[in-house]
């Protein structure tokens, strides 16, 4: 649950809502940029940037490099995989 | 790859752990009294058991897996509390996974919904308001539990819940708030405590500057650390310095994520939202003044509390279960009576045992489990 996973922005999906798509490990999904978002900024800005995602929110920026580093390795021990499940499975 | 190599370069590690042996070398206290260093989040000690850090470590340093994990320390009558919302007429009742096994003074979430209840897992308060929005015929109430990395999550669906009108969603506020937390640690009279990991992720939204009380009333130096191995090992590394230099301050070893002043957008959200309660019960910790937050009466109609009746009741722990002992670092996982036999993943009586962010649930996946067994027998 407190496990953060980091992501990055593909799209946004709807602006007024701040909600953009963002890739985790080859899996999509919509994520609220809210807290991202820079003052005054459009979240259309926000695309491309890597962010760490936490329970459908993005947190905070991470610099491109360190993110594939850490997910990289998170794939890797296969801890992203509880993460998916849970978000592939979320309202069934 | 690049920073993937380095992140788990064992020359690196090795490197690490030497530059700690050389430390520990220079802190002559730690050979009379092992230097006790806290880890106070459940991802850190997921890591730290997935990673093996301990064995690495010179025996001269004790990690001590501290209150981290939101679903650890729910008292039961809470779970309780969860079970009777869940089972009211027309509710859907919705949750983190790891909420689901917690046992309850009669039954988990689970077996409630085994038994007709309601209950779905979701992986986001905002997936429980989609869920209220396609059901504006039943009361969707989502758990809303964690420190301050799912809080802002939780107040930002409020707020959005708010802007649509929906009438139909409500929170379950069971969230818990870091700083208070770590100072009755400190002032727990059992602690003997030398530094401490500072929370990567909380402090991503609260930033660095409210653990200044820790080196500036206390005299205990704070690393903000990450998750790799390297994140935690180049931490221990920091604390040990500031250790040797008796020159305790906090600092960030998380740079990529952390900043200073934290998330100006998230902490807006949860001051809009909510507001610290006077006191909070938890699991084996007791009850800590202001370490958790309710809903502002300015959005009372999203408060489960104040939209249901809820029973509310004390529920002691089982008498064999030593959470509390564990969750202090008192005991280690593996010393408390029922580890690994009464109390184990599949059938856990304490919640340690239920989150993978639990001590005893990490100890139990990584830990030497044989030779505790074999020791026992």
């Amino acid at each position: 649950m407190c496990l953060g996973i980091p992501g990055r922005v593909v799209a946004i999906t709807d602006a007024e809502r701040r909600l953009g798509l963002v890739e985790i490990a080859g899996t999509r999904r919509e994520v609220s940029l809210a807290c991202v978002v820079e003052p005054d900024r459009a979240p259309e800005t926000c695309v491309g940037a890597w962010v760490l995602v936490h329970v459908g929110f993005a947190l905070a920026r991470i610099g491109e490099e360190e993110a594939r580093a850490t997910l990289a390795v998170l794939e890797e021990l296969g801890e992203v995989q509880e993460e998916l499940a849970a978000m592939r499975a979320s309202g069934s | 790859m690049k920073f993937v190599d380095e992140f788990r370069d064992p020359e690196r590690a090795r490197r690490l752990v030497a530059a700690i042996e050389g430390l520990v070398a220079d802190i002559p206290t730690c050979r009379e009294r092992p230097l006790s260093i806290m880890e106070v989040c459940g991802g850190h000690t997921h890591a730290i058991f997935k990673f093996g850090i301990e064995g690495m470590l010179p025996e001269e340093i004790e990690l001590v897996h501290g209150p981290g994990c939101p679903v650890c320390v729910l008292p039961m009558g809470r779970v309780d509390d969860c079970v009777a919302l869940a089972e009211t007429p027309g509710v859907i009742f919705t949750t983190f996974g790891d909420a689901m096994r917690v046992p309850g003074s009669r039954k988990s979430l689970l077996q409630a919904k085994a038994e007709g209840a309601d209950v779905r897992m979701v992986y986001s308060p905002l997936d429980a308001l989609a869920i209220a929005r396609r059901h504006p015929d039943r009361e969707v109430v989502f758990f809303g539990l964690g420190f301050e990395t799912t809080m802002p999550a939780t107040a930002l669906t409020i707020l959005q819940a708010e802007r649509e009108g929906i009438r139909n969603f409500s929170v379950f506020c069971n969230h818990i708030t870091i700083i208070p937390t770590i100072k009755a640690i400190l002032d727990s009279p059992d602690m003997q405590l030398d530094g401490f990991l500072g929370p990567g992720h909380v402090s991503a939204v609260i930033g660095t500057r409210p653990y200044r009380f820790i080196p500036e009333v206390y005299g205990r130096p704070v690393v903000i650390a990450g998750f790799e191995p390297l994140d935690i090992l180049h931490a221990l590394w920091r604390v040990l310095v500031q250790i040797r230099e008796g020159r305790p301050r906090v600092e960030n070893q998380y740079h990529r994520v952390v900043r200073e002043e934290g998330n100006r957008a998230a902490l807006a959200a949860i001051e809009r939202v909510f507001e610290l309660r006077e006191f909070f019960e938890w699991r084996g910790l007791g009850s800590i003044d202001h370490s958790g937050v309710r809903i502002r009466d300015a959005y009372a109609r999203f408060d489960a509390e104040r939209r249901f009746s809820i029973p509310a009741l004390k529920i002691a722990d089982p008498r064999s279960c030593q959470c509390g002992e564990v969750l202090k670092g008192v005991l280690k996982p593996w010393q408390c009576k029922v580890f690994g036999t009464a109390c184990t993943p599949e059938t856990p009586l304490g919640a340690l045992m239920v989150s993978s962010e639990g001590a005893c649930a990490a100890w139990y996946q990584y830990g030497d489990l044989d030779r505790v067994m074999e020791a026992r027998a």
